[in-house]
């Protein structure tokens, strides 16, 4: 009972580059993270004021999901709970954690303490679109698109989710890596098929 | 739909665990201990951790969980491997097989690791959940790739959910699940820059409950789909689910977390009143505690009978839902919920059926609930 399932949307932001379905949507190369980051916000004329409070892996996490879904993701064509998120990396929140750490011989933040989960970033992408389904974030040596395709393929199935958005968001000082795909049942145009490969050759396009 | 022709989705049962606590090192005597009233909350005065005393659940200081005469496992390490030896110990699975995969759930894992040692690109390779992963594996002759979980305050029981969910596709036929985490200052400092953190033992769903206790321990789930093991309790169905409302603060509803309630009993194939206890998330804040009774009334559960041991335990973060859910499971073959350490009387709005002292049931199934950052909700069904 296989139902068809599709790649609808890719986004993937590495070395400076941020590209959307395979083509380059724009590129700031030489920048440090922290300034690339907000060049892209800015590039994209994003206004989300929640945006400046994040840590970079949340930032880096929710700017792909931005440009992912925009003009692609028909808002409101699926229930809140029925779109969900499976994410994956390789170091967890240690960016972050590297920098709370820092503060606690002073006055330990809050607001940097909240960032020391990688599953954040989730909840981020959550508060941006409505999404309230299901999700999950794992940490993996390197990206494993079988394991995520068999976690994502397990939630359409069943018809747990009818959208899914799945991928890698990985951050560490200056070496970062993005590439999140949008996964739905419908084919209305021109799509990828949802598979391991289809995922890993995207993905590739940026190592 | 083509149900006949359909492969069945293989039961999921639960075949042996353990539980590594300040209160003992089997679930058994973890089961006794909670029985008798004991809490391994008390006041630690250790400036490593806190600048000032603090109410948590800790291990003795010079605990060795497990001899590594060649200094090769961390702390954290050390505790995984003697939870998921008390599992196999228990149980007769073999692991050195395709069919069996580890799961870990951590939330902070080998952080306290900064606290001692040089910061180097190694120290960062150090205290990555990979490698934690990778050596638990190694140490036990595991051959598939672990799965890692982490999720917040959630990961317990999203960490058994991934099972239940590996195991019915019949990706593999057994799971060994095992979480754990250890206290550092790190994790104390950052809760209590959220003034998260209770002035005494926590008295969770209390009307002067006032935050929550760190706590330290592992547990571990061995789960199979092997026939054998039919008569076992099994895992009978889960479901998470996003507040998306805010990343350290819980719902204003309780929709969400009532949500995953309702859909982990449709997994189940169980409605609210198959349900015979509750095992909350229970973390004793002000705000965890309201938005769950909300939650557990919207699912139509409040007056089934419920507990946190959070009370005995504090928060035992990636460990958890799994600690919790291996105590309900004793609770479910004894006919017994164990009491919620520190409540006298009710401090929520929607008054939930809180188990004050050791309550007989006769339950069949129950359900294990957790919330927490960036939203998260989970609940887990076990059953006959």
């Amino acid at each position: 009972m296989n139902t068809d399932k599709y790649i609808t949307g890719s986004c993937t932001i590495s070395n400076g580059v941020v590209c959307k379905n395979e083509q380059m949507v724009f590129e700031n190369p030489g920048a440090n993270l922290p300034d690339f980051l907000l060049s892209v916000y800015q590039g994209f004329k994003f206004s989300y004021p929640k945006f400046y409070k994040m840590d970079n892996l949340s930032k880096l996490g929710w700017l792909n999901a931005e440009v992912l879904l925009n003009d692609t993701f028909v808002k409101g064509k699926y229930k809140p709970e029925e779109t969900g998120l499976i994410l994956a990396n390789t170091n967890s929140s240690l960016d972050n954690d590297l920098k709370y750490y820092n503060t606690i011989s002073d006055i330990p933040s809050p607001s940097v303490f909240v960032y020391t989960l990688p599953n954040i970033v989730i909840g981020e992408i959550c508060i941006r679109n409505n999404f309230k389904g299901e999700h999950a974030f794992f940490i993996q040596d390197k990206f494993d698109a079988e394991f995520i395709y068999s976690q994502v393929n397990y939630l359409l199935e069943r018809d747990i989710l009818q959208a899914c958005i799945c991928g890698w968001v990985d951050v560490l000082g200056e070496d970062y890596k993005a590439a999140l795909f949008l996964i739905e049942k419908n084919n209305a145009g021109a799509h990828v098929a949802f598979s391991p490969d289809n995922m890993n050759r995207i993905f590739n396009t940026i190592n | 739909m083509s149900g006949a022709s359909e492969k069945a989705i293989p039961d999921v049962y639960v075949v042996a665990d353990n539980i590594i606590s300040p209160l003992g090192k089997t679930s058994a005597d973890n089961f006794s201990a909670l029985k008798a009233g004991e809490t391994a909350v008390k006041q630690h005065s250790n400036a490593a951790i806190a600048n000032q005393p603090i109410f948590a659940s800790l291990f003795d200081k010079d605990e060795d969980f497990y001899q590594d005469p060649n200094k090769k496992y961390t702390r954290f390490e050390r505790l995984l491997i003697a939870s998921v030896d008390g599992a196999l110990q228990d149980g007769g699975i073999t692991i050195g097989n395709e069919e069996t995969v580890l799961i870990l759930s951590s939330t902070k894992g080998n952080i306290g690791l900064l606290e001692t040692e040089d910061k180097t690109p190694e120290l960062n390779d150090r205290i990555s959940l990979s490698t934690s992963a990778k050596l638990i594996a190694a140490h036990f002759g595991f051959k598939n790739q672990p799965v890692i979980i982490s999720n917040a305050c959630i990961s317990g029981v999203l960490a058994i959910i991934t099972g239940m969910r590996l195991l019915r596709t019949g990706q593999y036929e057994n799971a060994v699940i095992v979480g754990a985490d250890v206290i550092s200052k790190f994790i104390v400092s950052g809760f209590q820059s959220f003034q998260a953190l209770s002035k005494e033992v926590c008295k969770p769903f209390d009307q002067s409950r006032d935050g929550l206790n760190l706590g330290e321990g592992a547990g571990t789930v061995i789960l199979s789909t092997r026939k054998e093991y039919d008569q076992n309790i099994k895992v009978l169905g889960g479901s998470v689910s996003n507040d998306a409302n805010h990343i350290s603060g819980p719902s204003r509803t309780g929709e969400e977390l009532a949500f995953a309630i309702n859909n982990a009993l449709k997994d189940a194939g169980k409605q609210a009143a198959d349900i015979g206890f509750i095992s909350a998330h229970g973390t004793a804040t002000v705000f965890n505690d309201e938005m769950e009774a909300n939650a557990i009334t919207i699912a139509g559960l409040q007056n089934v009978p419920l507990n946190s041991l959070k009370g005995n335990y504090g928060h035992t973060l990636g460990a958890a839902g799994l600690i919790e859910s291996i105590i309900s499971i004793q609770s479910l073959k004894q006919g017994v919920v164990l009491p919620t350490y520190g409540y006298q009387a009710n401090g929520v709005t929607n008054a939930v059926n809180v188990c004050s002292s050791n309550t007989e049931v006769n339950a069949d199934n129950f359900i294990k609930t957790a919330s927490g950052f960036g939203g998260c909700n989970a609940a887990v069904i076990f059953g006959r």
